[in-house]
């Protein structure tokens, strides 16, 4: 561990779609309180949706779980869920806000949109974490995090509930690690101590 | 310096001439949508740079307005959130009865189907030759689609599901007449809406309304803009008269908050309270 070491990511962006509860469950699960970043995601939800999983998912977890307010300036420890219907942008300064822009790659929430944003605002210091579901959501966002320099993660596509949401990632981005899902929280708490 | 920062800075530049030249006033936008949207459109221009393409859209007009279409044009889609409309009409509509005329300013009405729900709304609930509603937009173009009440056939399913989430009362179909993959909505519901350009960023009030709508309009506004807006509303509407915002949008911690009440739990619709006498 390197001297005086500093948290040297200032959030993590995250894009599932099917299977997404339960990962979500598992990984927002298994962080730690006092994790040191905030953690930004979009999962694909059904347009009617309410809070209800940002709801439930604050029961299971020790961080914070709730749906992104806007203007909301996010905190360490805490969790923003992307709400349905609207995509999630981060601005510079560290708010949120929604667009109702078309949706991109057919779905609003777009992972794209959050990790083209949020990786705008965080360059290098940012991790983008593609996990389980269908389609290509979720690609070019990681490429552009890839790009500004920020931390690439995709799940292992053999470990996935569905597998064609990481195998799109992995074919547009050379990821900075290829791992199974239940190694997630404990890379990220290694990356985030620096 | 990295080209996303060199890129914000080429976007307050336009920005600004675009205001000078033409009036139209985006500096107060949220920046994060507008740089998608502008890099969107610089991909379509032509152009290879913001910088390149401002001296082209600071001389020519039309140049400027397919850039202009591509900042303001929104998508909407007839009864979009159910649930909202299913509240308006069971606990807005039974005040609006009570007057012998109801205005009503949809402000950001783009296309125009948020304006044909109303309508349809209140025609059902019995308020047929009581109600206008005023719907304006930025954009001139889309209000000029709007007028038309023409949309893609393919949309109409869905609108139909909204349209019986929301309590609709009637069949939808008789709202509209499909002809070439269209959908024609019936000349009837154009009755009640006059259709208008107001631009919420530089444009005055409009007086003595009962009721405005803004959803999902002002979360493209920085706070100072949004402030301003709703300033403009709050001056616009009568005591007793409903401000009904997006979904996720609320009055909370906003300047002119204390004057109102929640009127619905869970929704964004506000009542202007009487001034005590």
């Amino acid at each position: 561990m390197k001297k005086n070491s500093v948290c040297p990511f200032k959030a993590v962006v995250i894009g599932v779609s099917t299977g997404g509860v339960s990962a979500l469950k598992f990984l927002l699960g298994s962080l730690p309180k006092n994790f040191p970043a905030p953690v930004l995601v979009v999962t694909h939800i059904t347009p009617d949706s309410d809070d209800g999983l940002a709801v439930l998912l604050d029961t299971m977890c020790t961080i914070r779980v709730k749906e992104a307010d806007e203007q909301e300036f996010v905190v360490p420890g805490t969790a923003y869920l992307a709400p349905a219907n609207y995509h999630l942008l981060v601005e510079r300064g560290g708010s949120l806000t929604f667009s109702v822009d078309p949706p991109v790659n057919f779905a609003r929430p777009s992972v794209d949109v959050l990790f083209e944003t949020a990786a705008d605002v965080f360059g290098s210091a940012l991790i983008g974490v593609v996990l389980t579901g269908a389609g290509s959501d979720g690609s070019r966002g990681l490429l552009r995090i890839k790009q500004s320099g920020g931390m690439t993660i995709v799940q292992e596509p053999a470990d996935a509930e569905l597998s064609s949401m990481p195998e799109s990632a992995l074919q547009m981005v050379k990821a900075d690690h290829i791992v199974c899902l239940n190694e997630i929280p404990r890379l990220l708490t290694k990356l985030l101590a620096g | 310096m990295t080209p996303e920062e060199l890129f914000d800075i080429e976007i307050q530049l336009l920005m600004e001439g675009v205001y000078q030249v033409y009036g139209y006033d985006f500096r107060e936008y949220a920046e994060s949508s507008l740089r998608r949207r502008l890099s969107q459109w610089l991909a379509g221009s032509g152009c290879a740079t913001l910088s390149l393409a401002q001296s082209q859209i600071l001389r020519d007009r039309q140049f400027f307005d397919t850039l202009l279409r591509g900042i303001t044009v929104n998508v909407s889609e007839m009864f979009r959130d159910p649930a909202f409309f299913k509240a308006i009409r069971e606990q807005v509509v039974p005040y609006l009865k009570t007057y012998p005329f109801v205005k009503i300013w949809l402000a950001g009405c783009a296309t125009g189907e948020e304006a044909y729900s109303m309508a349809i709304l209140l025609l059902e609930e019995g308020l047929k030759g009581r109600f206008r509603i005023y719907a304006t937009d930025i954009n001139e173009e889309v209000i000029r689609k709007a007028q038309d009440g023409i949309y893609p056939l393919q949309e109409l399913q869905h609108f139909t599901r909204n349209y019986q989430h929301a309590g609709g009362t009637g069949s939808f179909s008789d709202y509209y007449t499909a002809r070439y993959n269209h959908a024609i909505l019936a000349p009837s519901l154009r009755e009640n809406i006059v259709f208008a350009a107001h631009n919420l960023a530089v444009d005055t009030d409009f007086g003595e309304m009962n009721m405005i709508l803004c959803r999902n309009v002002m979360i493209y506004f920085k706070q100072s803009l949004k402030e301003r807006v709703l300033g403009l509303f709050d001056s616009s509407l009568l005591p007793g008269g409903f401000l009904c915002l997006g979904t996720k949008e609320s009055l909370e911690h906003r300047r002119i908050s204390d004057r109102y009440d929640t009127v619905a739990a869970r929704m964004p619709i506000y009542r202007k309270r009487y001034e005590k006498k």
